[in-house]
């Protein structure tokens, strides 16, 4: 049995649908692909807000995107007359995380911890920062209402459960025993903490100490006193945000290409959202190679030009036929690998968009995309 | 025939970044057959947890431990080493704590994890720490390894990752790690190391490496080689080809050779022109791509496109053009 096809449009324009996320490993098309659809969206009529975290300089020009101020932009050019408007932002992840901080707690608490190294080290370079971040934004826009759908590339990271999984990482860390105990010593002024915790945890931070120095202790200790407040709330907000993704409203598309290091990425992650009862719309598979005249096999086109190229003076088409086996057995290719996905998969939803000339840097170019996509091609 | 890459004649240390997708962990598989040519031993390592060295030479996962993948030309041989940041820090904890026990027992309790996540420089530290210590390695006075290459992180990580120093001036600013990241970050900015920037002949890897050039410039790493992968070859004639991007291939040109190749003419000869001038789009965002490249001064590498999947005897195919460019 073949897989179904994706209707993309159907997906689009049903009023149930409220988030898109588009999830895939490094180098898939991800961004491309949210923007286009965000685009189609609002083109037939849904108020849109799209996030991307980041975009090529061009496509963020073609949004709009030239003010980075971590808030939606109306892009202009995109709509239509039954009140379809899109707006863009991209990501700025310190920046999210530095209005959570300053969000839950008092103006001083909130300067000692924005000027914390330890904090600023975690908000910039955490690795599952950006991933927090996505989600923590993704669930601000959800709670302004201001969109009826919200279109989210995820972190180009090098696994697409990463972006699952980080938020969930980061809060546990962040709400964790360990980060506690090593605050511990401010807060008990003492060393009576000690006796509690065991020998084993002591060696630790002595190690700890030795190695990261000091100071690293003393700033982690600031950094978790003046976060008090807020502990705990971490970890709901990631677990929220996990929830919210998992109802029904949402829609999670998994953009690969035809190679198999992607797929393989695409396998794991809709495995992943069948285990966890999360809602997948289907897999996209970017930059499929197909040839006009797939009636002529790459064989039979090599073998002539061969002939061609003996006779001698008829360069030209025995060029114009090595372009063409060349297609064909790349095609044949991407099939061979697009077909292990689909039996291991049966049930996914598929759609294969075609390889593109150039690349899109403009609202026409992704206009074209949203119709391959919708497979108008 | 010279010693050295005569580019980079004293590079010891090649470390291989590039955009995702631009093929760079294949690109430093090749770069460590070739330079193993001519009976030489060099080390490819990866610090990404990812394992691709193994898929690529077809081995299951590599242990964190120097193992042979592949033998050069002339008696030379490739080892691997997956460097995992666990064991890095287990490592650095033995040789400056004798510490390896209590090691084992913090990494039960999910410490190691810990501390490396507390602080995202030590973990660059170590791991940087462990190229560069395979790269000075010597025993008897002579080098074990006459070259690594490090498949390092992409190129939009790439100079915060080497660029240690700057990364533990937060953390201690006396004692082993800070003697360590100032010894790591002396031979990753000496002539000892080159970084080496893999590209596709596309506008967004293309831009990049440009990037990436002038961050590792601003920060005093030595800058290598560009490295052109999956590169297509034109296989219209030049003049064609030309005619090919202003979208004036004849069809009745093409027409006349089909009917001479017994092919039914009628039917083919639009669509397959069509398809050529399609291609030739292509062509001519390559030439615009290699055009930047070459406007960058800097020495350039080519490697052709290969129909994967990529198998063992592809990088040996990669690694013999960079040997016949010079590379050893």
């Amino acid at each position: 049995m073949s897989p179904g096809v994706l209707d993309v449009d159907a997906m689009l324009s049903d009023p149930a649908t409220r988030i898109v996320v588009c999830c895939g490993s490094g180098g898939v098309g991800k961004t491309t692909t949210s923007a286009a659809l965000a685009v189609r969206a609002a083109d037939a009529g849904r108020t849109v807000v799209v996030l991307t975290i980041d975009p090529a300089r061009r496509l963020a020009q073609a949004l709009g995107l030239t003010r980075l101020d971590n808030t939606p932009r109306v892009v202009d050019g995109v709509g239509s007359a039954g009140g379809g408007r899109l707006w863009a932002m991209q990501l700025d992840m310190k920046r999210t995380f530095d209005e959570i901080v300053e969000e839950h707690s008092s103006p001083q608490r909130s300067r000692q911890i924005l000027s914390n190294p330890f904090y600023q080290s975690l908000s910039s370079s955490f690795a599952g920062t950006q991933e927090y971040m996505a989600m923590e934004k993704l669930g601000q826009l959800r709670a302004m209402g201001d969109w009826d759908l919200i279109v989210v590339d995820t972190p180009p990271s090098r696994s697409a459960l990463d972006f699952l999984d980080a938020p969930q990482r980061m809060a546990r860390f962040l709400d964790g025993r360990m980060l506690r105990l090593l605050a511990a010593p401010a807060k008990a002024g003492g060393r009576a903490y000690l006796k509690v915790v065991g020998a084993g945890f002591t060696l630790f931070a002595r190690i700890l100490t030795k190695i990261l120095g000091a100071q690293v202790l003393t700033d982690v200790s600031a950094f978790v006193g003046a976060l008090d407040t807020m502990f705990g709330g971490f970890r709901e907000r990631a677990e929220a945000t996990y929830k919210m993704l998992s109802r029904p409203g949402t829609a999670f598309l998994v953009v690969a290409t035809p190679e198999p290091d992607a797929l393989r990425e695409a396998s794991y992650f809709v495995e992943r959202l069948n285990n966890d009862a999360m809602p997948l719309a289907g897999v996209i598979i970017n930059r499929v190679h197909r040839s006009a005249v797939p009636k002529l096999s790459g064989q039979r086109a090599e073998t002539a030009a061969e002939a061609l190229e003996e006779m001698g003076d008829q360069e030209l088409t025995a060029a114009v036929l090595r372009i063409h086996a060349e297609v064909m057995f790349t095609a044949r290719r991407e099939q061979r690998i697009t077909a292990r996905f689909t039996k291991a998969h049966p049930e996914v939803a598929l759609r294969e968009i075609p390889a593109l000339a150039g690349e899109v840097h403009d609202l026409a170019a992704l206009r074209v995309v949203g119709a391959a996509l919708a497979g108008e091609q | 025939m010279p010693a050295t890459d005569p580019d980079f004649p004293a590079a010891r240390l090649h470390i291989v970044t590039g955009k995702g997708g631009t093929g760079k962990t294949t690109v430093a598989a090749a770069l460590a057959i070739a330079l193993a040519y001519g009976g030489r031993r060099t080390l490819l390592v990866e610090v990404e947890g990812r394992q691709g060295i193994a898929s690529l030479f077809d081995y299951p996962p590599l242990p964190y431990k120097e193992t042979r993948v592949a033998v050069a030309p002339g008696g030379g041989e490739v080892l691997a080493l997956a460097v995992d940041d666990e064991a890095a820090l287990l490592d650095y904890l033995d040789i400056f704590y004798s510490l390896r026990r209590a090691g084992r027992a913090l990494r039960k309790m999910g410490a190691i994890d810990f501390a490396t996540a507390i602080a995202p420089g030590l973990r660059d530290v170590l791991l940087t720490g462990k190229v560069k210590e395979a790269a000075t390695r010597t025993v008897g006075g002579k080098r074990v390894y006459h070259a690594v290459v490090l498949d390092a992180p992409p190129t939009g990580r790439i100079t915060k990752f080497l660029n240690v120093t700057a990364e533990v001036s937060g953390l201690a600013k006396v004692g082993p790690i800070k003697t360590q990241s100032d010894g790591v970050m002396a031979v990753l900015r000496s002539s000892q190391t080159a970084v080496h920037l893999v590209t596709l002949l596309e506008e967004m890897p293309v831009q990049e490496t440009i990037d990436a050039i002038a961050d590792l410039t601003a920060t005093h790493l030595p800058v290598g080689a560009v490295i052109v992968n999956a590169a297509r070859p034109s296989l219209l004639p030049p003049a064609d080809e030309r005619r090919a991007i202003a979208g004036r291939l004849g069809v009745s040109r093409v027409a006349a050779g089909l009917e001479l190749a017994g092919l039914d003419s009628k039917t083919l000869a639009k669509p397959l022109t069509e398809q050529a001038m399609e291609d030739a789009h292509r062509y001519a965002v390559q030439d615009e791509s290699r055009a930047r490249i070459q406007a960058l001064a800097r020495s350039t590498y080519e490697l052709p496109l290969l129909p994967g999947p990529i198998d063992l005897s592809d990088l040996f195919e990669l690694a013999d053009i960079l040997n016949a460019a010079g590379v050893r």
